[in-house]
């Protein structure tokens, strides 16, 4: 049996047959569509590497049934940047010292986006810390990645007004 | 024409050299996904994947392995035991030959590798590896060390006794004694990318093995070991570790191995990646400690003589508990000048995962037992454990005492904790916020405050003296670009950066006209593994002699080309004044290479000064010392053992940093790691040896919000290396880790709180809130005199 789902990919539609009904969408984006930039850390959705945003909500994509997702919008690190411009996320996240060793950041930073999104961290450093708390970065640049999310949350609400305005 | 091709040829001074802040050279990529870890290099047609088979009991007898299932799985291509190991079944990193590659006859861990699937995706591999029929005639097992005997029991190799003075006579003639025991237990690496490798056959007895290793060259000459092939035939190459922190030290060599025996039985290019439960399983750990000590001690809290036992387990093989254990006793001192002390290691033997490096390499360990006896003498003159510290640290630098001898007999000359210490004391407010602590805790009925702070002296130098070199390969391209290579490792610590970062400044050039590369075997040979916070230490100065060759060659030729002494060539920023007139950097190599001039070189370091006899316990063993110092503050739940970590300041000695952005990383993430390994991180075996924290839903890795609400981390801005290291900076990596400390001795003061200070609540480690609630009920219990 195969199985043929649509998804819409860091803006592009694309048209995926599933080999294996079974796939994640981790795997299906590392090792079916090269978009090897969402890492796989742990596989059972308890260290957050794996972190995109579908229909621009945060999950864990090595806990999602790729064939679940028919009809998605899937967002990954590779879609952020803007041609060279990059997302004020990444930007803030190499501000601020946000990662060391690099292997937790794109599920970081999608997490980041998706809190911020959320619209309820407001601008308490520990209720940002709580709320990325299902991110694990063993280095431990938990200082520089809260900063980031800070102030990234500050430069897309600027930019939001100005938008509105 | 590309954008970096027109260097600013008038600057003041190049842009990335020594002692600025600069970014990560990964940054970028980092944040745009386009790192190039293992997992994510494309693979090349045709290859085969791997699935691992483990031990399902921890020590018997294999009677029978059946294998015949898994072969006719789909997609198995072939399945490897020990009778598929071309050479040795062994990657002993330290020649014991007790580390299996495939378990033959016997399994000693629950977890150990028997076979290999090969299978055409990884699915498959790993499905088929659970159809193996094994039948085990199960042996006893041990898997605790806490009740061996760490005199009689089974040691993996040999102990180190280190000696100084008489402790018995000094313990026994002292006005007051203690006699305790102390737990402490072990930690997962848990870096984040597992531990993989991918190998690709070559012609004839050739291979390379793209592996996530801290090692490369051991790994090299491992998989040449267990291939049979001299380590010519095996190239080794690692661009990036998404973490490392000593988990691939030695613990990448067995997928390695495995990976190019199959790559070159198979003629196809090999991947093995473990899955997260299969590496928590399978691979080495921190090694958990019990330690036994003896303190002989006056009524104002001097230190008499100490008697100390760090039993560790090594597990089922000798790995690196050898020198871990030394290295422990290294560090029984911390900071503490003993008058007499005598110290044994026991790495003893257990049926558990073959225990490994980890940050510190038995270094926390050995601080840990030093703190607990610091608290034993503090609670029992009814003193502050700080005044306690403080009483008892080495001489400072340059004191004429006598008070400045370690127990293996090295001189500390470099000591700057007694202003390290004054100076966090005062910038966190320590003797105000006691003051504060103690007044909240006579009003707060369940909620219960505690502080400490902690110092730190960390040893610097491989004690294998033969790990202290470090080699760089340095080409300078006829444009004026140079390429950079050394033995170093970059697992997110920076080392790469500041390795640049020294050659820029060798040649005055900017950081960007400096290419990092990945490290190979095969262009710098023989190197250590990135290991004992030695990378930039070690490759720094390799690099700068290679960069220093090519200057000289460079200054020669222009001194007889315009007809000047040498010493009127001098190298400017992006450009050299070669007597009256400058000329480009640029210019000039393009002039030295149309005449001639050899622009590579291969540059060495071998680190001075140091020397140990271990077999007499003396030695140089370390050419410098780090320290540092930690103050945290926490609040407990004396109802549930819950805690919160409300503040910590850290004021760390880096001596001239290279890239204090970067060295401030470190000592934070040093920092919130040792924490971890000190408080919720706790590593359970059941009865069966089997180990059930193997996956972080149930081993408790510091999140973002288990930091210090109040997190304030400053590097000294007035040291210096005493020895001419690389521009008088000193390491970073390990001896932040065990500013953690501060957190286990600040619950150990809330706890104390509910005893009124009177009784050492001997909190163990890793002081998880059940222990903490423990130690709160038994001083309780203890002060109510039940």
């Amino acid at each position: 049996m195969s199985l043929s789902i649509g998804l819409t990919i860091n803006g592009q539609p694309r048209t995926v047959a599933l080999d294996d009904p079974r796939v994640t969408l981790l795997d299906l984006l590392r090792e079916r569509l090269d978009l090897t930039g969402t890492k796989k850390g742990c596989d059972r959705g308890q260290c957050g590497a794996c972190t995109v945003l579908v229909d621009g909500r945060r999950i864990n994509s090595c806990l999602a049934l790729a064939a679940s997702l028919d009809g998605a919008t899937v967002t990954t690190i590779e879609g952020l940047a803007d041609g060279e411009a990059l997302h004020p996320v990444q930007a803030a996240f190499i501000e601020h010292d946000g990662f060391q060793c690099g292997f937790c950041t794109p599920g970081q930073i999608m997490s980041a986006i998706g809190l911020i999104a959320e619209g309820h961290a407001g601008d308490d450093p520990e209720r940002i810390r709580e709320l990325m708390s299902g991110n694990i970065c063993r280095c431990g640049a938990y200082q520089g990645i809260t900063e980031a999310v800070l102030e990234a949350q500050k430069t897309l609400a600027e930019r939001n007004r100005r938008d509105a305005a | 024409m590309n954008k970096h091709a027109s260097p600013n040829l008038k600057a003041a001074k190049i842009a990335g050299g020594v002692h600025t802040d600069q970014r990560h050279d990964s940054a970028h990529k980092h944040v745009a996904g386009t790192a190039v870890y293992i997992d994510d290099m494309p693979e090349p047609a045709g290859t085969l994947h791997v699935g691992i088979g483990l031990s399902s009991v921890a020590h018997g007898k294999l009677k029978s392995v059946d294998l015949s299932a898994v072969r006719s799985a789909p997609g198995v291509v072939d399945v490897l035991t020990h009778a598929d190991v071309p050479g040795e079944n062994d990657v002993s990193p330290s020649g014991m030959h007790d580390d299996p590659v495939f378990a033959e006859g016997k399994v000693q861990f629950h977890g150990q590798p028997i076979f290999a699937v090969i299978a055409e995706t990884r699915e498959q591999g790993r499905s088929a590896a659970r159809l193996a029929k094994i039948e085990y005639e199960e042996l006893p097992g041990i898997f605790d060390i806490w009740n061996l005997d760490p005199e009689k029991d089974k040691q993996v190799t040999t102990p180190l006794t280190l000696t100084r003075g008489d402790a018995a006579a000094a313990i026994a003639a002292a006005p007051h004694r203690i006699k305790n025991r102390m737990k402490l237990g072990g930690q997962d690496h848990f870096y984040l990318e597992g531990q993989v490798s991918l190998a690709i056959p070559g012609e004839d007895d050739e291979v390379i093995v793209y592996c996530s290793t801290q090692g490369p060259s051991e790994t090299q000459h491992l998989v040449a070991h267990v291939l049979g092939v001299p380590s010519h035939a095996v190239t080794v190459e690692v661009r990036r570790m998404g973490g490392g922190f000593g988990g691939k030290e030695t613990q990448a060599n067995q997928c390695a191995a495995i990976a190019a025996i199959a790559a070159k039985k198979h003629g196809r290019a090999v991947k093995i990646r473990l899955d997260r439960d299969e590496d928590m399983t399978a691979t080495g750990k921190r090694h958990d400690f019990a330690i036994d000590y003896e303190v002989g001690f006056d009524d104002e809290g001097n230190i008499l003589g100490v008697d100390f036992m760090f039993a560790l387990n090594a597990g089922f093989s000798a790995d690196l508990s050898g020198p871990v254990g030394d290295r422990a006793l290294f560090h029984c001192d911390n900071a503490y000048f003993y008058p007499h002390v005598h110290a044994k290691s026991a790495p003893l033997y257990t049926n558990t995962v073959s225990n490994t490096a980890f940050r510190g390499f038995g270094g926390p360990q050995g601080m840990v037992g030093a703190e607990r006896v610091i608290d034993e003498v503090a609670f029992a003159v009814g003193k502050d454990p700080l005044e306690i510290r403080k009483l008892n640290f080495y001489d400072p630098m340059g004191a004429e005492g006598e008070r400045n001898v370690t127990p293996y007999h090295q001189k500390v000359e470099d000591n700057i904790i007694h202003r390290i210490v004054a100076e966090l004391a005062e910038s966190a407010d320590y003797a105000g916020r006691r003051r504060t602590i103690d007044a909240f805790n006579a009003n707060s009925r369940f909620i219960k405050r505690g502080m400490a702070l902690t110092p730190v002296k960390f040893g610097i130098s491989f004690t294998k003296t033969e790990s202290n070199q470090a080699g760089a390969l340095v080409h300078v391209y006829n444009d004026g670009s140079v390429h950079m290579n050394h033995g170093g490792t970059e697992m997110g610590q920076g080392l790469h950066l500041k390795v640049a970062q020294v050659v820029a400044e060798e040649f005055q050039i900017d950081l960007d006209r400096v290419k990092i590369t990945a490290t190979t075997t095969a262009k710098v040979p023989n190197t250590a593994p990135t290991a004992a916070s030695s990378g930039a230490d070690l490759n720094g100065m390799a690099a700068q002699d290679a960069a220093r060759q090519i200057r000289k060659r460079l200054t020669d030729f222009a001194a007889e080309k315009y007809q000047v002494p040498t010493d009127q060539v001098v190298f400017l920023p992006n450009r050299v004044r070669i007597g009256n007139q400058e000329i480009g950097f640029n210019e000039l190599v393009k002039q030295a290479y149309l005449n001639r001039i050899q622009l590579s070189a291969a540059g060495f370091y071998k680190t001075p000064k140091i020397h140990w006899d271990r077999a007499k316990g003396r030695g140089h063993a370390f050419y410098y010392y780090a320290y540092g110092a930690a103050c945290s503050e926490v609040s407990i739940d004396t109802l549930t053992g819950e805690y919160v970590v409300e503040r910590t300041d850290i004021l760390h000695d880096t001596g001239r940093s290279l890239n204090r952005a970067i060295d401030i990383g470190q000592v934070e993430g040093g920092f919130i790691q040792g924490m971890g390994w000190l408080t919720t991180e706790e590593l359970v075996w059941d009865d069966k040896g089997r180990l059930r924290t193997h996956a972080p839903s149930t081993y408790k890795i510091p999140l973002a919000s288990d930091r210090p609400k109040i997190f304030n981390v400053a590097l000294t801005d007035w040291s210096q290396a005493y020895e001419p290291t690389i521009h008088r900076s000193k390491a970073v990596g390990e001896p932040p880790l065990p500013h953690g400390m501060s957190v286990l001795h600040a619950l150990s003061d809330a706890v104390a709180s509910v005893a009124d200070h009177k009784i050492c609540p001997r909190l163990d480690a890793p002081a998880t809130p059940e222990r903490v609630l423990m130690a709160v009920e038994r001083l309780k219990a203890e002060a109510a005199g039940k």
